[in-house]
């Protein structure tokens, strides 16, 4: 019967045309080949949260007076919206952690390197499309923690010199945050960034399909000295397969966080009410902001927080374009780089668990 | 044309301004010889630059001469000679009046604060201490001991000695005080009980401004000890609910016949502990039993409405608590946590209710807050019994995705056996 139907597509759109380049793609095995899966799982949990977040869309109303209790309907009375919700959130969350996780594996198995620069720099602009998921849809229930962490964020964005002000405009759809930035925020999270994201998923996947997958330097040195050592597995069906599997493991993963760990709601959202004490954004925020806590308020004659949007900016834009910079020296340029990779992971890792630790 | 005629307006303006100028500087040059000289004396005839810069009157405009003549502009003994109208030191007994003067004169008041009351003077001369001072006591308050003098701050001010954090203990530096009370044969105690009191805890810990102080209860101006018919409504200013069931309760009518003064037989007056349930039934601490009697229908009474108000509120904590577990579990319970907030007013209510003495409004309140706790504590229930549907889900879940895993895994092995074959 399958043999049936894969002949008729054939017959009409030349199937086996189509499928060649997944028949012939082959993965390379090596003690770090695991980091290849992390890719694969942002992906499944990107699907996880298309599929959670159209169910969710069917009950969700996004105005400041019925965002709060669409989202309580959902958690006790839609069959299984509780589930649905909880796995919306957890999926989003563990998203941004495998891709930041993939980004650094990149990274770290220098997987940038010429040709794949592109390939990094549009992964690289996929995670600041995610980040702008979370940051977009932690508004959406219009609870107290998300209203004030709204607040600071975007009060944060208004810092940047020149364009600060507008930004918080656009952003905010207004001076303050109100029902219009919910509206916003709900358009960005649901039709914009899905669009931008999707399309840009694509291209990077279809990079990746172009340039096959990277051996790093290290064990294409020792194949290249000894080629009777290098080994590869098919990608279909046999790292698929695989990959598969890693998918069920997040699956079962994200069902035990659902129903032992549910994503809880607070309180609902009131403007007039005082911001409550500690308020922080979400974890992968959180380096940021501690790390623009911590800032004086003035370092010389330049605003602290402004000093520190700016090299987190100037960060973010050396990172997006780091593959160009490994081509200014042989191995002291990637040297370099691979410094750098280890000090941020450091610096993100010890400033998010201070920032929960500070008061 | 505008331009032209904005800049003949700016040049028409400048002599207007340079005269404000010298004005001003005239103003500030003003010299002030009282202070000059008074602030190197020692006290009690000190007065400091400090003090002078932060009294209100001197912040309105008023000088030393306004209070005790003379000139200030001229030198020496010069500014206190009788001609230029020097009074000198104030006698204690005419105080209130030099006071009065402008304190009681609405129209004059009006031009610094028309909202501010004149009739303090009036009140004054009907309280303990203006009549006292009346009868030639000058050992009782007049207006600078509670206010104070040079550096005299306003009410509003947290620094001023009558604002209502620190009017207890400008009110405790003379009553607390047994040698300065001594002959007026009243206790000097008020203060130390006060500061035990809920009333002191909820303005000094907890920084409420309502809560009473002495002069709430015993007025500031006209202070006089409220009589024993009168004490009910001075509590009933704040406490309207329990004085209106009060009122119409059965010990009003006996209180008045015992002669006793009502909230306070119960409460007491200055120690007001924080009201507790125990003050109900035939406990060690009930009051009830201080008048009911063991066989007497009172006593019968005050032990069911403690036994009564005990069950609701062991209904409201057990609710609490099946709520928590649910909530620490994860589970989304706020709508019935919101219930709980009425079954907790309702307590309350039942608490006020107390003060009617009537065992079926008791029971009706009673009854009422116990149907919201059953509600939460069966929606607890509920959301316990979900919780343990949703672990059985995920258990059944998590052993399809093992099979599933061990059945993925023993396939890549087959086929990879079969391509290396």
């Amino acid at each position: 019967m399958l043999m049936r139907v894969r002949n008729w597509l054939d017959e009409r759109f030349g199937w086996d045309e189509l499928t060649a380049p997944l028949r012939h793609k082959t993965v390379p095995m090596h003690k770090l080949s695991y980091w290849y899966f992390l890719g694969g799982i942002t992906l499944f949990l990107f699907v996880i949260q298309v599929c959670t977040g159209i169910l969710l869309l069917l009950y969700y109303r996004a105005t400041a007076n019925e965002a709060f209790e669409s989202v309580q309907y959902i958690m006790t009375r839609v069959q299984f919206g509780w589930l649905v919700r909880s796995i919306h959130s957890w999926a989003a969350n563990l998203m941004v952690f495998t891709a930041i996780a993939h980004m650094f594996s990149v990274l770290f198995l220098r997987a940038y390197r010429k040709p794949r620069e592109l390939t990094w720099v549009s992964g690289m602009i996929l995670l600041f499309l995610v980040m702008g998921f979370g940051f977009s849809g932690y508004l959406l229930p219009w609870n107290t923690l998300a209203f004030f962490a709204t607040k600071v964020g975007t009060e944060i964005a208004g810092q940047v010199p020149l364009i600060g002000k507008h930004l918080v405009i656009f952003l905010r759809g207004g001076e303050e945050v109100t029902g219009a930035t919910l509206t916003r925020f709900f358009g960005f999270h649901v039709a914009v960034l899905p669009g931008i994201t999707t399309l840009l998923l694509l291209l990077h996947l279809a990079m990746v399909q172009k340039f096959g997958i990277s051996v790093p330097p290290g064990v294409e040195e020792q194949w290249k000295a000894n080629p009777a050592q290098a080994r590869a597995m098919k990608f279909f069906p046999n790292f698929a397969l695989r990959e598969l599997m890693a998918w069920y493991i997040a699956l079962g993963v994200l069902g035990a966080l659902a129903a032992l760990s549910p994503w809880g709601l607070g309180t609902k959202a009131d403007p007039f009410a005082p911001a409550p004490a500690g308020i922080k954004p979400e974890w992968y925020f959180l380096f940021m902001f501690q790390t623009l806590k911590l800032i004086p308020a003035k370092i010389g004659p330049i605003d602290g927080e402004i000093l520190g949007i700016l090299v987190f900016s100037l960060a973010g834009a050396i990172w997006l374009l780091l593959p160009f910079f490994g081509g200014l020296g042989r191995g002291r340029a990637h040297r370099w780089i691979l410094g750098l990779g280890f000090f941020a992971v450091a610096y993100m890792v010890t400033m998010t668990v201070y920032g929960y630790v500070a008061k | 044309m505008d331009t032209w005629r904005n800049k003949r307006l700016a040049r028409g303006a400048w002599p207007f301004l340079a005269a404000l100028l010298i004005a001003g500087l005239a103003r500030a040059e003003q010299p002030n010889s009282c202070v000059e000289c008074h602030s190197a004396l020692d006290p009690p005839q000190q007065v400091t630059q400090e003090q002078f810069a932060q009294d209100i009157h001197t912040q309105k405009g008023l000088t030393c001469a306004s209070c005790h003549g003379g000139d200030p502009t001229k030198s020496d003994l010069d500014a206190m000679s009788k001609s230029a109208g020097f009074r000198g030191k104030p006698a204690r007994k005419d105080i209130p009046a030099l006071c009065g003067k402008c304190h009681s004169d609405a129209a004059y008041m009006r031009q610094y604060n028309p909202s501010l009351r004149t009739d303090q003077f009036a009140q004054y001369q009907t309280s303990v201490h203006g009549k006292l001072l009346a009868k030639g006591d000058t050992k009782v308050a007049v207006c600078i001991d509670c206010h104070g003098v040079h550096g005299l701050r306003p009410a509003s001010d947290t620094r001023s000695k009558v604002h209502p954090t620190n009017v207890a203990q400008t009110c405790s530096r003379c009553h607390a005080d047994p040698a300065h009370m001594k002959g007026y044969s009243i206790p000097t105690d008020q203060y130390a009980g006060y500061s035990a009191s809920v009333h002191h805890e909820a303005l000094a810990v907890r920084g409420d401004l309502s809560a009473p102080t002495c002069t709430t209860c015993h007025g500031n101006h006209g202070a006089a000890p409220p009589g024993v018919g009168t004490v009910q409504n001075v509590c009933a200013t704040c406490h309207v609910f329990q004085a209106q069931l009060f009122e119409k309760s059965p010990h009003k009518a006996a209180f008045q016949a015992a002669s006793l003064p009502g909230c306070v037989t119960c409460h007491s007056n200055h120690r007001i502990a924080h009201p507790t349930d125990a003050l109900l039934g035939t406990g060690a601490q009930s009051v009830c039993t201080n008048c009911h009697t063991s066989g007497d229908a009172g006593y019968e009474v005050a032990d069911q409405f403690q036994q009564q108000i005990a069950h609701f509120e062991t209904a409201v904590s057990n609710s609490d608590e099946i709520l928590n577990r649910a909530e620490s579990d994860g589970m989304e319970v706020s709508q019935p946590r919101l219930e709980q907030d009425q079954a907790r007013d309702a307590l309350t209510k039942a608490r006020v209710t107390v003060h009617s003495f009537n065992m079926v409004r008791l029971q009706a309140d009673i009854l009422a807050g116990l149907k919201i706790t059953d509600k939460t504590y069966q929606d607890g229930k509920a959301a316990l019994s979900e919780r343990d549907y949703r672990r059985k889900g995920l258990g059944i879940s998590v052993f399809f995705i093992v099979v599933v895993l061990i059945g993925l895994r023993l396939y890549i092995r087959r086929i990879e056996r079969g391509q290396s074959a």
